[in-house]
């Protein structure tokens, strides 16, 4: 059963307030993810991404088409038991200690009073939290406040878990950690659906991903799919003065100091090398360029819609 | 959609019946209360604090104030004269909060004058309010017009009415026959016309719909006591020509001395009683009746 | 389902005094300690009647404005500020979450009146040194004024299920104001004619009731009251509150959360 069914789900604003214009903020979305997939959502800012998590929480109502999570039409209350969610930037109750918010929402999930107490321990815990468990959220960094969103998201022991942006206002650390956390997430066989604008993030997690902009959805795909057309560029390192005869050649170029590092073609390769040793410099290494996701994402963008492959 | 949908059908169910439940127990309460939000007035203090209170709005409060003035007793709340006592707080608050507001000056002038039942029968805290506002309002002429109306109709003082149409007619404005009112005061004290004269100019004058009703009642009993009189007169006449009293009004047609039968201000025809005197079909729609309007001397 | 929505009261309630709003009572106190001091030297007679006004006004007013700040701010802050995100992805209806922070602002409200009434009978006593028995009908006077927070707490969720902040403080403080004058209302729309006399009694009727709620000058002077009104106003109150609740309920339900 795919945990997460998306059926020509759309949103229409509209704006404006004596000539109403209809604003299109999702265009009628369809795509699917399977049970135990890290699921990565990309997209610009304001491509859309924010709404289709929106609406599939129940914050904001369809304008057409809908949505089954585990199997259950998206309204259903029952779901909500076993889904997390994880929203921008948020706010939690300032006053309370992140013990008791986590208590509390524990509470409103439904988790027995037996269990409250344990769980709330093994998720601060998990999120590194521990010593910070009697301190007023007020208190907190913005990054401990994100770590408290998280372990909120996952409190409960949901099966699906949904993230919008989780790696926002941390720390390279903090990243670090939030990324290990969704790879464990997995491991524990749960499915991990999670928006951002950060590319190398989804690349390093996600079996699949879905490219937003504009409200459209432009492509879906496993991430080697989408970068596996070998740009066929080469990565060459000397140490020395630049020669005059590769400028011709190079497609990027960047010194530090002595070593340089420049892109050339696959083909090019042979001639730069050559180059190089005409000027006495030292060849450091050679190594293909793998393209990334922004490589694909830059280039795609601009472009019309491509048919999922 | 479902769930959705089932809790906006239970939601709007229980708006409408509890806005609906709410709304019954608002006429219980109302019912209840009755005359409550006036009874409270007799529990403040005093008009000044009230005004304290009310933070410098006391224009509004003061316009408050006198519509409940006019909804109690303009409409059918007082069935008997209990409430008048409330009268004269009321006003007191009223005139306090805005001093400027004759109209209420006015009201209390012509209903706390009167007799029960028809006001609370207390001429002299009529004549001192509006002496009051005459104090605080010295341009407003046509209270003048109610003091002395009081003095000559309620306290029987023409020499003091007099003074006060006099003391009227001064004032810059005034209406001309202010000093006609005072020269009438001061030689015909004691002539019934002054009487029907003095209402007359009310009912034309005057802006509020129920001092003019009440101008309307008085004179409609002044012509009836006028008619009585009269047809007293010719019931006489009658008998010692005739030699016996009649006994309808068309024997008086035949014998010539009416032309038809007569009839009350109200349209209804007068009954004569077989013991000769004259009276109205329905005494009770002519409230000042058995006064007359006639100062005794 | 209904666990929830004791949860959600409780966490109101804890927000609420955290927030402290409770500070309030401290000035409430000294307002108290002052006039009881003030009149207990100055003989004038009528020192109690003064001392119930002004303690029982303080009470209804301190009351009113802390209903509608809190009512408010506590509603549009958790909307603006997306806690009601994280609390609405979990098995949390909405109904159940205005109906919670309904439980939770009264209940606020109610400990903040019981420590004012406290603060109030402690200086009735150091004023006139032992109870009497129509002191009874203080503490029907101040349920009452219980019951006009209950309606006014309901009108300030109303308004900002849908509202903004401002706006919604704004329309709230209006109704009240009106609501103190609404037999007044009533009169008028009675004298009124035609179309004019439909659409005014209907607004008479549909905005609230507080005067018969407010029976301050007539517990001051010791004057009884009815069981009849105890049992008409609790029925309106509660009725009328269900109904704005109801209302609160219906817009939230149907509202995109932005």
């Amino acid at each position: 059963m795919a945990a997460i069914e998306i059926t020509g789900l759309t949103k229409t604003y509209t704006v404006g307030f004596w000539r109403k214009r209809p604003k299109c903020a999702l265009k009628p979305l369809t795509l699917t993810v399977e049970d135990g997939e890290i699921f990565g959502y990309l997209g610009p800012n304001g491509a859309g991404k924010t709404t289709t998590l929106k609406l599939l929480m129940g914050l904001i109502f369809p304008s057409g088409g809908g949505a089954r999570i585990l199997g259950k039409p998206m309204d259903d209350p029952s779901i909500k038991a076993q889904i997390g969610f994880l929203p921008e930037q948020p706010y939690f109750y300032d006053y309370l200690t992140a013990a008791e918010l986590l208590t509390y929402y524990a509470q409103l999930s439904g988790v027995s009073a037996r269990e409250r107490r344990t769980r709330v321990d093994d998720v601060l815990h998990r999120v590194g939290l521990t010593d910070s468990r009697r301190t007023q959220l007020r208190k907190l960094s913005k990054g401990m406040l994100q770590r408290v969103g998280i372990a909120q998201a996952i409190l409960h022991d949901p099966k699906v878990v949904f993230l919008d942006e989780p790696m926002s206002g941390l720390d390279p650390i903090g990243r670090r950690e939030v990324r290990d956390l969704i790879a464990t997430l997995k491991e524990e066989g749960k499915t991990v659906f999670f928006s951002t604008h950060i590319l190398s993030d989804a690349e390093a997690l996600c079996d699949r991903v879905a490219v937003l902009n504009k409200g459209e959805l432009r492509v879906i795909g496993s991430v080697g799919e989408l970068t596996s057309r070998a740009q066929g560029r080469v990565e060459v390192i000397y140490q020395g003065i630049r020669a005059a005869a590769l400028d011709r050649l190079v497609i990027e170029s960047h010194s530090t100091g002595e070593t340089t590092r420049i892109i050339v073609a696959q083909d090019s390769l042979d001639a730069a090398i050559e180059a190089i040793r005409r000027a006495n410099a030292k060849l450091l290494s050679v190594n293909p360029v793998r393209s990334t996701l922004e490589d694909y994402f830059v280039e795609k963008i601009a472009d019309p819609v491509e048919a999922v492959p | 959609m479902n769930s959705r949908n089932r809790v906006t059908t239970a939601a709007t169910l229980i708006l409408l019946v509890c806005l609906g439940g709410a709304a019954t127990f608002v006429r219980k309460l109302d019912r209840l209360r009755g005359d409550a939000a006036l009874q409270e007035t007799l529990y403040i203090p005093s008009p000044v604090v009230l005004k304290r209170m009310s933070l410098g709005y006391t224009g509004l409060l003061a316009d408050i104030y006198w519509t409940r003035v006019v909804q109690y007793f303009g409409g059918h709340h007082h069935e008997g004269a209990m409430e008048y006592k409330l009268l004269a707080p009321l006003l007191d608050i009223t005139t306090t909060l805005d001093p400027h507001l004759v109209v209420a000056y006015e009201f209390g002038g012509t209903f706390l004058a009167q007799k029960p039942p028809e006001g609370a029968g207390d001429p002299d805290a009529a004549a001192r309010l509006v002496e009051r506002g005459i104090r605080e309002n010295p341009d407003a002429w046509r209270l003048y017009y109610h003091l002395g109306f009081i003095d000559y109709i309620e306290r029987h003082d023409a020499k003091a009415a007099a003074d006060a149409f006099e003391r009227g007619s001064r004032v810059p404005g005034a209406h001309p026959w202010m000093k006609i009112m005072a020269a009438t005061m001061a030689e015909h004290g004691g002539d019934p016309n002054t009487a029907k004269l003095l209402w007359t100019k009310i009912y034309e004058n005057t802006e509020d719909k129920l001092i003019k009703a009440n101008a309307a009642k008085h004179l409609r009993s002044i012509k009836a006591n006028e008619d009585i009189a009269y047809l007293d007169q010719l019931v006489a006449a009658y008998q010692q020509r005739v030699g016996q009293l009649p006994q309808s009004w068309n024997e008086m047609i035949s014998a010539g001395y009416l032309r038809g039968v007569p009839v009350d201000p109200s349209g209804t025809p007068y009954r004569l009683q077989s013991n000769g005197r004259v009276q109205v079909q329905h005494p009770e729609d002519f409230s000042f009746l058995s006064e007359g309007a006639q100062p005794s001397r | 389902m209904s666990a929830r929505v004791g949860y959600i009261a409780w966490n109101t309630f804890r927000e609420a005094v955290r927030d402290r709003v409770l500070y309030n009572l401290i000035f409430f106190a000294l307002l108290m300690v002052g006039a009881s001091l003030l009149f207990g030297q100055i003989s004038i007679g009528i020192s109690k009647i003064v001392l119930v006004n002004l303690g029982l006004t303080a009470i209804s007013l301190f009351g009113v404005i802390i209903a509608i700040f809190i009512g408010i701010v506590l509603v549009s802050k958790e909307i603006e500020k997306k806690t009601l995100y994280t609390i609405l992805s979990r098995p949390v209806r909405r109904w159940e979450f205005i109906v919670g922070k309904f439980g939770g602002l009264t209940w606020t409200l109610v400990v903040n009146t019981t420590c004012m009434a406290l603060g109030f009978f402690a200086a009735l006593l150091a004023l006139t040194h032992s109870f009497v028995r129509a002191d009874v009908y203080l503490l029907i006077a101040i349920y009452f004024i219980v019951l006009q927070f209950v309606v006014v707490t309901a009108i300030a969720l109303l308004f900002s299920s849908f509202s903004s902040p401002v706006l919604s403080a704004v329309f709230a403080l209006a109704l009240f104001v009106i609501g103190t004058f609404s037999e007044d209302l009533r009169g008028f729309a009675a004298m009124s004619q035609g179309g004019t006399r439909v659409l005014a009694t209907a607004v008479a009727y549909i905005v609230p009731n507080f005067g018969s709620l407010n029976v301050i000058s007539q517990v001051a002077h010791e004057m009884p009251i009815s069981s009849q009104l105890v049992l008409y106003n609790t029925a309106y109150s509660l009725l009328y509150a269900a109904a704005a609740i109801a209302g609160a309920v219906l817009i939230f339900e149907r509202r995109n959360l932005k």
